[in-house]
């Protein structure tokens, strides 16, 4: 088991009624990434989260968290593990304060005597200070989730496990979790960031896993996952049924039409090649446009479809 | 971790609310009993002939009328929220990372469910005791045997029955932890809990299955009323006990393996 890897996973699976939900992950999450873990909903990364916790058993595999075999180790390991899966829960009728008083004592190894100072400094970290008395029942889902990562901080970690951690909360909200989920990998803590939001993962993580239908497609770091798919070209057309005709016969692939775009990677192909063919073939060109891959071109050239809700 | 449970449990208005019902019940029993002048000797539930000749027959008395269906209820309420409540809110998977520990989180779940067992029935007779002595006489107590205990003799007595009566709800709170660890739905946990007590209530009725009597959890949960008797009877309260300690142990073990290895899916 190399020591440098916070998350290890072999074979990792889990059946609902028979069909996969989770199908042989084999995960390595480096100690200090900052690790994306990118599927559209439905492709299994609860799931996954809750068999690394320990809350379900899987059907098959074998883990380790921070180095140590899972679940035997789970009493020493959980500790350094700070968590929010599937959103948050709390006591509706209990307050913000009161609910992280109650959490933070309901188990071992936490100092009843620095727990205000810890509790208040949580609160802070996650903008909530000013909330703290009132009544969970009356949080919005952003403040819901923010209690929920105040929860996770509590105490310093060496891993965190944020399943979907801006679902529900505003733009402002959005990037104040992610100047935290920065703060904390600064920190040097390993932070594993599951999330439907290409966006949310190509602007702080560091590798990235891509879930599909249960797999784990690719594992990467973010630049070799982007590099890997290839410079794409984007044409804006009066006939884009046409363009995408000539762009595959040039023998660019992942063509895709959307209204009056067409897109495909180029491989080989040069951008000023495909102009000319294309005006040579009858198509007026408003724009053509050069681009880096996107995290979502990326997904589909992984998966060959779009990035929607598997059934 | 039982004292921080507790804390949450007894402070949750639900369970203040069930408190203060079984405070009640007694209340308006001896006020009733009080503006009827009583009623003639043998008439009504056990001890309710009694309750206006002194303070502690008001608390027995109340014992006896919450003792079928407000105690089990209340209790049913807590034991089957007890795991089905985390569940259903979602708290559970985070006590469970916290990590509390899935058998610690049980055994913590337990006590307060007994507490609450003890809290049920001596709030019960603390309430009937404050009801009886304001409004009754409360001087020596006639036992059921005819002799004469002093009136703290008597307090005593009915304090001690509050106790036996709490513990003899243990099994039934097993039950009803058990059955809560089961679902994520806690409504239906109290529900099919409370039923068990109606059913084997109803088998203690039957005569034809007699045979099955000494093993319903409430078939002994009258043996209180041998307290009152001088000197007391603890013949049916010591084989009531064995009785609910057969019950903590067989579903004890059985809400305890179902927690070890319940999928945490809510
Ligand atoms: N409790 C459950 N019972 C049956 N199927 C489930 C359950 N939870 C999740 N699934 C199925 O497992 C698959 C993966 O779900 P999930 O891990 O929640 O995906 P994600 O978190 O990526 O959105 C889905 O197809 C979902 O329908
Ligand atoms: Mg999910």
């Amino acid at each position: 088991m190399a020591p440098d890897l916070a998350i290890e996973t072999h074979g990792l699976a889990k059946l609902f009624a028979g069909r996969p939900a989770v199908d042989g992950v084999d995960l390595a999450v480096p100690a200090g990434s900052t690790y994306g873990f990118l599927g559209p909903n439905g492709s299994g990364k609860t799931t996954t989260i809750r068999m690394l916790l320990g809350l379900l058993t899987p059907s098959a595999g074998t883990w380790s968290i921070l180095g140590r075999t899972m679940p035997e180790a789970a009493m020493s390991t959980l500790p350094h593990v700070g968590a929010l899966v599937e959103g948050p829960a709390f006591y509706p009728w209990m307050s913000g304060r009161d609910n992280l008083e109650r959490f933070d004592a309901m188990g071992p190894g936490r100092s009843p005597a620095t727990r205000p100072a810890r509790i208040a400094d949580a609160l802070a970290r996650v903008g909530l200070t000013a909330a703290a008395g009132k009544k969970y029942k009356a949080y919005s889902l952003g403040m819901r989730q923010r209690l929920g990562l105040a929860s996770a901080l509590l105490v310093p970690r060496r891993l965190l496990v944020l399943d979907e951690p801006t679902n529900g909360m505003d733009p402002q909200g959005t990037r104040e979790i992610r100047h935290l989920v920065r703060e904390l990998a600064a920190d040097g803590a390993t932070v594993f960031l599951s999330s439907h939001l290409l966006s949310e993962i190509q602007q702080v993580c560091s590798h990235v896993g891509v879930m599909h239908r249960g797999r784990l497609l690719a594992q990467q770091t973010l630049p070799e996952l982007l590099s890997s798919t290839g410079p794409r070209l984007r044409a804006e057309v009066d006939d884009p049924g046409r363009a995408a005709q000539v762009m595959a016969g040039l023998g660019m692939t992942d063509v895709s039409v959307s209204g009056t775009q067409v897109a495909g990677s180029l491989g080989e192909v040069l951008p000023e090649e495909c102009c000319r063919r294309l005006v040579g073939a009858g198509v007026a060109v408003r724009m053509l446009v050069p681009e880096h891959a996107s995290l979502e071109d990326a997904f589909v050239a992984l998966t060959g479809e779009g990035f929607d809700v598997a059934g | 971790m039982w004292l921080v449970e507790a804390r949450t449990v007894f402070s949750r208005a639900r369970v203040r609310a069930l408190l203060a019902v079984l405070l009640a019940v007694p209340v308006f029993l001896a006020v009733a009993v009080y503006l009827a002048g009583g009623p003639r000797a043998g008439e009504g539930p056990t001890f309710l002939d009694r309750a206006s000749h002194n303070g502690v027959f008001t608390a027995l008395a109340g014992l006896v009328v919450t003792m079928p269906f407000f105690i089990p209820l209340s209790i049913s309420v807590v034991a089957g929220d007890a795991v089905a409540g985390e569940a259903n809110l979602g708290t559970l998977r985070y006590l469970l990372i916290r990590p509390a520990g899935r058998a610690r989180l049980l055994a913590a779940k337990g006590v307060v469910t007994a507490l609450f067992c003890l809290a049920a029935a001596v709030d019960v007779v603390l309430a009937g005791l404050v009801a009886g002595v304001i409004l009754f006489p409360h001087g020596p107590v006639v036992t059921l045997s005819g002799t004469t205990v002093p009136f703290l003799d008597g307090v005593g007595r009915a304090l001690l029955a509050s106790l036996v009566v709490g513990v003899s709800m243990f099994g039934l709170a097993a039950i009803g932890l058990f059955v809560s660890t089961l679902t994520d739905v806690p409504i239906a946990a109290m529900a099919v809990t409370i039923g068990l007590v109606i059913m084997s209530a109803i088998l203690d009725g039957v005569s034809q299955v007699a045979f099955l009597h000494p093993w319903l959890f409430t078939n002994y949960w009258t043996a209180f009323t041998d307290l009152a008797r001088d000197p007391m009877r603890w013949h049916l309260i010591w084989k009531d006990f064995l009785l609910q300690l057969g019950y903590v142990v067989v579903f004890g073990a059985g809400a305890w393996a179902r927690m070890l290895t319940r999928d945490v899916l809510a």
